[in-house]
């Protein structure tokens, strides 16, 4: 199953790189320089199928250079995400998870990577945003969203321009890091009015596998709210509160550092996806290019015999002409 | 082979100073809840999007706490996590003393629920005749009723990593911009500097 989706990947990605011609069209395109050149040279041009040849064996060393190098910038990443994975764990615990909470205004934060050729996982991201989007605007509700990464807003911004409150690129530029993932946090907070937070994000389960996650953060208002009508949170209440002058200051600071570790682990599970992902369809264009090469090849010998097999033909039949 | 070389890394051991560190691996963080996640929210989203799966929910991800038990358990378990590390996942200890906004907290099995906020200052956490000291700065605490402690910090340090000179040189350093600042932010600054180094102070000589 993972080779389906890896074939379908490759597939996907080809047109990106190189337009594939099949053979068919390969042939047609010899005919004419047959024709062009028909009128004073006899021999088949193999400049062409060489031409072509060359230019996919380049493909292939690219793809395979970015596949390394999305290899080696998995590993660095992926210690530091799979460190990150206590932080968001407490919260869970203590405030339970509520995707289903139903606010007044909902501020979706869509994470998505800046740069391109890494398959599917921002897609995915924007596909999920876009339902959840769906799902919480109603008559008393309304969703924004805030979008991280060129690619996400590149999607975005073709049909929800309105519905965007903030967006962020360039955030791998420097190495990702609590500090600033907390002061992004804060800008976030600062400008944008919410109930919820729902964190769109790919988690790093493989690195062929990616699933699509949505993690919500709830202001301390809603907190509130929730606990007094029980269910998920209702025993928030019995948990006494220490430090600070007022209970809801300290619920304030509680909702605000929970999203600032949730987007922390967020971002880092984002960018290993990423580069999982960028490593698979490089792997899948190299192979396809190296297919290629190979039909390629195929033609060219073809090509280069019938040619010399015209010319023998030529020569023989001249030479029986004049005996005969 | 990448397969192979991602889980030959999974396996190094972590560089934390403690050696109480279980590792987490990633085959093992199962998505125990993976059938039913949030029913509500399953059924919503099938009405708007029935083609695309739903997305997970962190609660997907975690191993369920255990319940409250009916008497009070022997030893507290500990959940100490940083951004960049977990120092301490799910240590069995006899007693924790955080350094809460209201002064330090101790806190033993049984201890009744609690959030507390955190201040820059020490945390040791003492398991039979070993005591494990650390400076964090600020974070949060958490008690549940299973006796179970999440204590979370931006930054920790083993107390030994601490150099006295540099503590002296930033608590001067820090006096003198307070006295010297002038906007309400430059005081606000100055003034956390002054207290986190003036509790790294105390936290080296308390």
């Amino acid at each position: 199953m993972a080779m389906a989706a890896l074939r379908r990947e490759g597939r996907r990605f080809v047109p990106l790189a190189y337009s594939p011609t099949p053979i068919n069209a390969i042939r047609s395109t010899l005919a004419p320089t047959e024709e062009q050149v028909g009128l004073g040279v006899r021999s088949i041009s193999t400049q062409v199928v060489r031409n072509r040849m060359k230019s996919v064996k380049n493909i292939q060393k690219i793809t395979k250079a970015m596949k390394m190098v999305a290899a080696s910038k998995l590993r660095a990443i992926q210690v530091r995400a799979e460190n990150s994975r206590g932080l968001w764990q407490p919260f869970t615990a203590l405030l339970g998870d509520t995707p289903s909470v139903n606010v007044k205004k909902n501020v979706i934060v869509t994470i998505s990577s800046d740069k391109g050729l890494c398959g599917g996982i921002n897609s995915t991201s924007v596909k999920i945003s876009r339902a959840l989007h769906k799902i919480n605007s109603g008559p008393e509700t309304e969703s924004k969203y805030v979008i991280l990464g060129e690619k996400g807003k590149a999607q975005l911004t073709r049909d929800s321009k309105n519905d965007i409150e903030l967006i962020m690129t360039e955030l791998q530029k420097n190495f990702l890091n609590y500090t600033q993932v907390s002061v992004l946090a804060d800008d976030i907070l600062k400008n944008v009015e919410f109930d919820a937070l729902r964190i769109v994000f790919n988690k790093f389960q493989s690195v062929v596998s990616f699933l699509p996650t949505t993690a919500t953060v709830l202001s301390p208002e809603v907190v509130e709210r929730e606990s007094e009508a029980g269910g998920k949170i209702g025993d928030l209440d019995s948990y006494e509160i220490e430090g600070g002058e007022t209970k809801s200051e300290v619920l304030q600071n509680l909702a605000e550092f929970q999203f600032s570790c949730v987007m922390f682990n967020a971002v880092l599970e984002n960018a290993c996806s990423e580069q999982g992902a960028r490593m698979s369809a490089m792997d899948s264009s190299s192979r396809n290019a190296g297919e290629m090469l190979d039909r390629l090849t195929l033609t060219y010998n073809r090509t280069r015999q019938a040619s010399i097999t015209t010319e023998l033909t030529e020569i023989i039949s001249g030479a029986s002409a004049l005996e005969g | 082979m990448f397969r192979q070389a991602t889980h030959r890394l999974l396996t190094r051991s972590t560089t934390t100073t403690t050696t109480t560190t279980i590792r987490r691996v990633f085959s093992t963080e199962v998505a125990t809840d993976a059938s039913s996640g949030d029913a509500a929210f399953i059924e919503s989203w099938k009405k708007v999007a029935p083609n695309i799966d739903p997305p997970k929910t962190p609660s997907q991800f975690m191993e369920p706490r255990p319940p409250t038990p009916s008497a009070l358990p022997s030893k507290l378990t500990v959940n100490f996590v940083l951004p960049y590390a977990a120092e301490l996942s799910k240590a069995e200890v006899d007693m924790v003393i955080v350094p809460a906004t209201t002064g330090q907290m101790g806190i033993l099995p049984g201890h009744v629920p609690t959030i507390a906020e955190l201040k820059p200052g020490l945390l040791s956490v003492h398991e039979g005749n070993d005591i494990k000291k650390y400076f964090i700065s600020s974070g949060f605490a958490f008690v549940h009723s299973n006796s179970y402690a999440d204590i979370l910090a931006v930054e920790a340090v083993p107390l030994d990593r601490i150099d006295p000179a540099q503590v002296q040189k930033g608590l001067s350093e820090f006096t003198q911009k307070l006295s010297s600042a002038s906007t309400d932010l430059d005081k606000a600054e100055a003034q956390i500097g002054v207290d986190v180094h003036s509790a790294l102070n105390s936290a080296l000589t308390g």
